[in-house]
């Protein structure tokens, strides 16, 4: 490994040649060095879980597609997975468009999924769900926009740290949710979650998860639209490119952050009241199952793209629910998927270097 | 050989791409000696003296330090053979003191010993007359203060010739006297120093010998005591070029714009602008002339409302309304909003009036997308005119789609002018707008500005190159450290005059240079 | 009582005194890694999986040579830390990847690690022991000075911990001194703070964000050995470590990246975190309430440092931001 590092560290200062950054590359291209990177982690997955089992790699990977679409229920569930995760990625990607970085998606979710079960809790039984459900909405919504917005008036009132500060507000989220789960637990003060009965989701044609899939593939779609063909979006863009031009235009860049960080924060509420009122039914503090993170990666690893991010959520949950098969057949901890995405992700994160760069060999240039 | 000569250069020559910065030129710099190098912008001063501090390598020609002849692959190199260069753009830690930067990156022959540095910083500002407080935060320091550190940083690693780019660009009067007062005690000491500049005063009142560089040539070196200001100023603009830009006659001419009596100052406190007041006419292209950073951006901004004002006001005359109205401290919105036409082709290209990474459509965008009611974006007519300014400015891009980033600099200002015409204005600010470009883009340039004049638009032309200036506009202003110094006619002025109001903005601080000497 | 509370606090703060003096150090090189949480667990499971063969190789644990069991398992865990390290710094030093997501897939491969080995170790290695439960190499780590307990009060405060605390503290101490007082920590600092200028001064930008990576990372996944053999008495459970390697994020903002001050932080945040215990007819849910705390607290201090603006209060200049030398 030192000598393996040593020699990366010479291919950094230049001692076995230049590193150029490529002006463009053509698309295919692009995508190749990823699917590549994506098979070389495969390979080193299977490395890693032959050499921990007795499998052999191709039953390995069996193992690990009947794992995620292995049953009708199960597929059902990856869909539903995917489209939990794709709601938080969607969320978060308006605000990294801007270069704005928010990683406080996890918090965020929570304050939303704790709107969501106050209102079941207290409305629930009062009024009708079609009357209830709309409120839950709007409650989860507005309360992790607020949420969203305590970081983005402090970084443009007083250019406060956002990395820093939406990270921190995670876990004031996350303990506030624990201190309402053992609230509402019955007994009180137990921990078992709640419950809740009223406001939860309709089934839609007999499937528990459609009106989620349903709702987040809406949001795809409007998210996409929203980015690409609205004003705000265009306004987004700019002021992430550069804030100098944005002036020069006359875009207001504070009002910009704002508006932006309310809408990541919405969208990470809907993605709170999916999972507690179309979901769980219940409320914990790892209701979101660090999902606020995972989508940081979904939405980078797709480029800030709706359309990509389809992709690499999907490809996400289905190693994770993969991954936990193989876990679950050879009685190994349910953690081993997350090992393999780490895995994955390190591979496709480091392929992005040779996508941006080209490495000229210092060899090759002698020749020339 | 003379026995005395610490740096010499020989037949130096270097390129970049197709474009020669320095030919085949030589200089000698003697211990006890201040040289200056006079030139123009763009005269291929910094690219010269780049080679000695090893940021560059030369493509051909010789060095010699001290009679030896000496190869500078980095500046490590430079510093062994006991050359340092203080570049325009300091190279500090803010949160670091004085004497942190100095000693950075140095090593240690015994343990780490701030108490031991200080005394020998302390040692060498006692020694040259420097005030500086080795203890003191850089981000708590003035300009001038951070120059001081650069300089000891160079001293302090031994250097006995030094090497100082534009060094009193950034100061003020009272801070140039002091600078100059150093330098002499440094030649004193037996220090070659070489200073870039392209401030004359200066040049006569400290200098020992003046080399002069035009569009990257060597013109010749003269004793300053044996020469003036007028053959400095030939020297260094030249015999006047004809260029055979047209310039149609001013018509209209009722004042458009009125700017009175503005003053901006920067974070420093340090004056930008100093009660700049002019008018720009309907009809006209008004150029504005001056040694580059001389409160040129600023101006601009401060029409554009991207700069905020302690002072004055900015008038526009509306032609359709006949009202008059005060731009000062509007936002760029607020200025649109009220009706004003204003067109603005900045200096930093991508920065600032493109975003690199979007495509020429989307570009096209930046100034119109706001329009209407509608929540979406209209990408018709913004299609349609970046399809006519490619078509029209015979812009070369393999698509439209192509991120603008990728275009050449001719291209990226074609589409930049194009897009900024395009909002019919009647008033236009261009700075620097032929600057990287080639001949031909140059003159679409120069044809676009004279279509917009004879259409009637107020035309403001920031410019480097006198002979343009001089060929192009009806109208220069000069502006020197942020004052107007002089407004010429175009059509019967020389590059001399204006080469002189350039350089004359600070007159007094030539004064009080030579009452430091005497003192 | 006073003394218990003092005592539990320092045992409480002694893992993120670790974790925050590790990050400070990445920090201090321009680099945000949010892998900490992750190298934390590795370094934890790292040093039991060392000391669980070690035991494993005796018929009895209690026939162990105390010295190697507390040698063994602390090499492990700076092993497996630094090789976190190292995946980190590759990706963000020399493939120049994001570092908030490197450092995010870092923490979930390091969180999986941690959790996967310590639920799966007896499995692998086919013994028939019910669970991990390393008490006689604890025993080895937790050793005091033997003379404290006559001490009274004095010996339970500041004598009765395990070496891993002094050793938390010395970290701190010459971590701060370094930073403060020597030509590397000044190289160091300003590499974190403009790269560009540290690169033009001669230094070598890429071996110091190596170097303060991989040692903050060592120095972090101490934080996780301690947790484990100490505090938890050689008890893995899995995610028993719960958020202590966000909470030192945390002690990082609040302690504005000052080593000397993170050592007073950690015992504040510790006695935040055993305060409620001691707080008479208190809720279960009321102690969440405590726990959130710190964060708070922290989110304070980090709105105060921004609106007072005070340049040496600031986070590095460069944090988060790569640097490329052919951008110059």
């Amino acid at each position: 490994m030192r000598k393996l590092d040593n020699f990366f560290l010479k291919v950094a200062s230049g001692s076995y040649g230049h590193i150029i950054k490529r002006d463009d590359i053509i698309w295919w291209k692009a995508w190749g060095i990823r699917i590549l990177s994506v098979f070389f982690a495969l390979i080193v997955c299977g490395f890693v879980t032959v050499s921990l089992t007795d499998l052999n790699p191709i039953e390995m990977y069996v193992t690990m597609v009947e794992g995620a679409v292995g049953t009708p229920r199960l597929t059902w569930n990856l869909f539903q997975n995917t489209a939990i995760l794709l709601c938080v990625s969607l969320a978060l990607t308006p605000a990294f468009k801007m270069k704005f970085w928010n990683i406080g998606g996890e918090g965020q979710i929570l304050i939303g999924g704790l709107a969501t079960a106050s209102c079941m809790i207290f409305l629930g039984g009062k009024l009708p769900n079609g009357v209830l459900i709309p409120i839950m909405f709007l409650a989860s919504v507005v309360a992790a926009s607020i949420w969203a917005l305590v970081p983005a008036y402090f970084k443009t009132r007083f250019n406060a740290n956002e990395t820093l500060f939406t990270l921190m507000m995670n876990y004031v989220a996350i303990q506030l949710v624990a201190y309402f789960t053992l609230e509402w637990s019955v007994p009180k003060g137990s921990g078992t979650p709640r419950t809740l009965e009223f406001g939860q989701l309709p089934t839609l044609l007999g499937q528990k998860y459609l009106i989620n899939i349903l709702v987040v593939i809406v949001l795809t779609v409007l998210l996409y639209i929203y980015l690409k063909y609205s004003k705000q979006g265009y306004e987004i863009s700019v002021v992430g490119e550069s804030e100098k031009t944005a002036k020069y235009i006359g875009i207001n860049v504070k009002k910009v952050i704002l508006r932006t960080m309310a809408i990541s924060g919405a969208l990470c509420g809907v993605a709170g009241f999916l999972l507690v009122a179309g979901t769980d039914h219940s409320l914990k503090s790892d209701t979101s199952g660090g999902r606020g993170f995972t989508a940081i990666m979904v939405s980078w690893l797709a480029k800030f793209n709706p359309v990509f991010m389809i992709v690499t959520s999907l490809l996400i949950v289905f190693l994770q629910k993969g991954a936990s098969k193989i876990s679950e057949v050879y009685r190994l901890n349910s953690s081993f998927s997350d090992i393999i995405t780490g895995i994955i992700i390190f591979f496709i994160i480091g392929s992005e270097f040779f996508i941006n760069y080209r490495i000229k060999l210092a060899r090759k240039e002698k020749n020339v | 050989m003379e026995k005395n000569v610490a740096l010499e250069l020989k037949n130096i020559t270097k390129t970049f791409g197709s474009v020669v910065a320095n030919k085949d030129i030589s200089l000698k710099v003697r211990k006890g000696e201040i040289l200056s190098i006079l030139g123009e912008n763009g005269s291929g001063k910094t690219t010269l003296m780049n080679m000695v501090a090893g940021i560059y390598f030369p493509d051909s020609g010789q060095i010699f330090a001290d009679g030896e002849e000496i190869v500078i692959a980095s500046p490590k190199d430079a510093f062994q053979h006991k050359i340092g260069m203080i570049h325009q753009h300091f190279k500090l830690v803010d949160v670091f003191t004085a004497a942190e930067n100095i000693v950075l990156g140095l090593e240690d022959e015994k343990g780490f010993d701030m108490p031991k540095y200080v005394e020998k910083i302390q040692k060498i500002t006692a020694q040259y007359g420097f005030e500086l407080d080795p203890y003191k935060k850089i981000y708590e320091m003035s300009v001038s203060e951070k120059q001081t550190v650069e300089i000891i940083k160079v001293l302090y690693r031994g250097a006995d010739i030094l090497i100082l780019d534009e060094p009193t660009a950034v100061l003020t009067p009272q801070e140039t006297v002091k600078l100059f007062k150093v330098l002499r005690n440094m030649r004193e000491d037996g220090k070659a120093i070489i200073i870039i500049t392209h401030k004359l005063h200066e040049v006569l009142s400290l200098s020992d010998n003046v080399a002069v560089l035009r569009k990257g040539e060597y013109i010749g070196t003269v004793k300053t005591a044996e020469t003036n200001e007028a053959e400095l100023t030939e020297m260094m603009v030249g015999k006047k070029i004809s260029l055979n830009i047209e310039r149609s006659a001013v018509e209209g001419g009722e004042d458009r714009l009125v700017v009175e009596n503005i003053s901006c100052i920067n974070r420093e406190g340090v004056k930008l602008l100093d009660n700049v007041s002019f008018s720009v006419r309907s009809g006209e292209i008004l150029g504005i002339a001056g040694i580059a950073g001389s409160g040129q951006r600023e101006l601009l901004e401060a029409i554009a409302g991207l700069q905020h004002l302690e002072e004055g006001k900015v008038i526009y005359h509306n032609p359709k309304t006949g009202e008059e109205e005060d731009l000062r401290d509007r936002t760029p919105l607020e200025i649109r909003q009220m009706g004003v036409r204003l067109a603005f082709v900045p200096e930093d290209r991508l920065g600032m009036g493109l975003v690199g990474n979007m495509d020429i459509v989307d570009n096209m965008m930046l100034r119109s997308y706001n329009k209407g009611q509608s929540l979406f974006l209209q990408r018709k007519a913004p299609k349609g005119l970046a399809e006519e300014i490619v078509d029209r400015l015979e812009v070369s891009t393999p698509s439209l789609a192509t991120p603008v980033r990728r275009l050449s600099g001719g291209n990226v200002q074609k589409v930049l002018v194009g897009r900024e015409i395009a909002s019919s204005p009647t008033v236009l600010m261009a700075a620097y707008p032929v600057r990287g470009l080639d001949i031909n883009s140059s003159y679409t340039i120069y044809n676009l500005l004279n279509e917009q004049k004879k259409s009637g638009v107020a035309v403001i032309f920031v410019g480097e190159d006198l002979d343009v200036l001089i060929e192009l506009c009806d109208r220069i202003m000069v502006i020197g450290s942020g004052r107007i110094t002089g407004i010429v006619d175009g059509r019967n002025t020389t590059k001399e005059e204006i080469g002189i109001l350039m350089t004359k903005s600070d007159a007094a601080c030539m004064q009080e240079g030579g009452e430091g000497e005497n003192a | 009582m006073i003394t218990t509370i003092i005592q539990r606090a320092v045992m409480q703060g002694t893992p993120l005194l670790f974790g925050s003096t590790g990050e400070i150090l990445t920090e201090k090189a321009g680099h945000l890694n949010l892998g900490i949480p992750g190298i934390m667990y590795v370094g934890a499971i790292s040093g039991v999986a060392g000391s669980f063969l070690y035991e494993q190789s005796f018929a009895s644990p209690t026939m162990i040579n105390p010295l190697l069991a507390v040698l063994i398992p602390f090499l492990c865990s700076i092993v497996g830390s630094v090789l976190m390290g190292l995946i980190y710094c590759f990706l963000t030093v020399t493939l120049r990847a994001n570092q908030n997501v490197t450092g995010l897939a870092l923490t979930t491969f390091g969180i999986g690690i941690g959790n996967f080995f310590g639920g799966s170790l007896i499995k692998l290695v086919n013994t028939d022991v019910p669970s991990i439960a390393l008490s006689n190499t604890s025993n080895a780590f937790k050793t005091s000075l033997p003379f404290a307990e006559k001490l009274g009060w004095f010996g339970d405060i500041f004598l009765s911990y395990g070496f891993l605390v002094y050793l938390a503290i010395i970290v701190a101490v010459i971590s701060s001194f370094i930073l403060k007082k020597t030509r590397m920590g000044l190289h160091l600092r300003a590499v974190g703070e403009s790269p560009e200028t540290a690169d033009a001064a001669g230094i070598n930008v890429t071996k110091y964000k190596y170097l303060s990576t991989c040692i903050g990372s060592a120095i972090a996944g101490l934080g996780g050995l301690y947790y484990v053999m100490d505090y938890a008495n050689g008890v893995w459970s899995n995610n028993g470590f719960g958020d202590r390697g966000w909470l030192s994020i945390a002690l990082v903002i609040f302690s504005v990246w000052r080593p000397s001050l993170s050592i007073l932080g950690s015992i504040l945040f510790g006695f935040l975190y055993v305060i409620p215990t001691y707080i008479p007819n208190i809720s279960v849910s009321a102690k969440k309430l405590f726990e959130m705390l710190p964060y708070v607290v922290t989110i304070v201090v980090l709105i105060i440092t921004s609106v007072r603006n005070k340049k040496e209060n600031q986070p590095p200049a460069a944090l988060g931001l790569p640097y490329f030398r052919e951008e110059r």
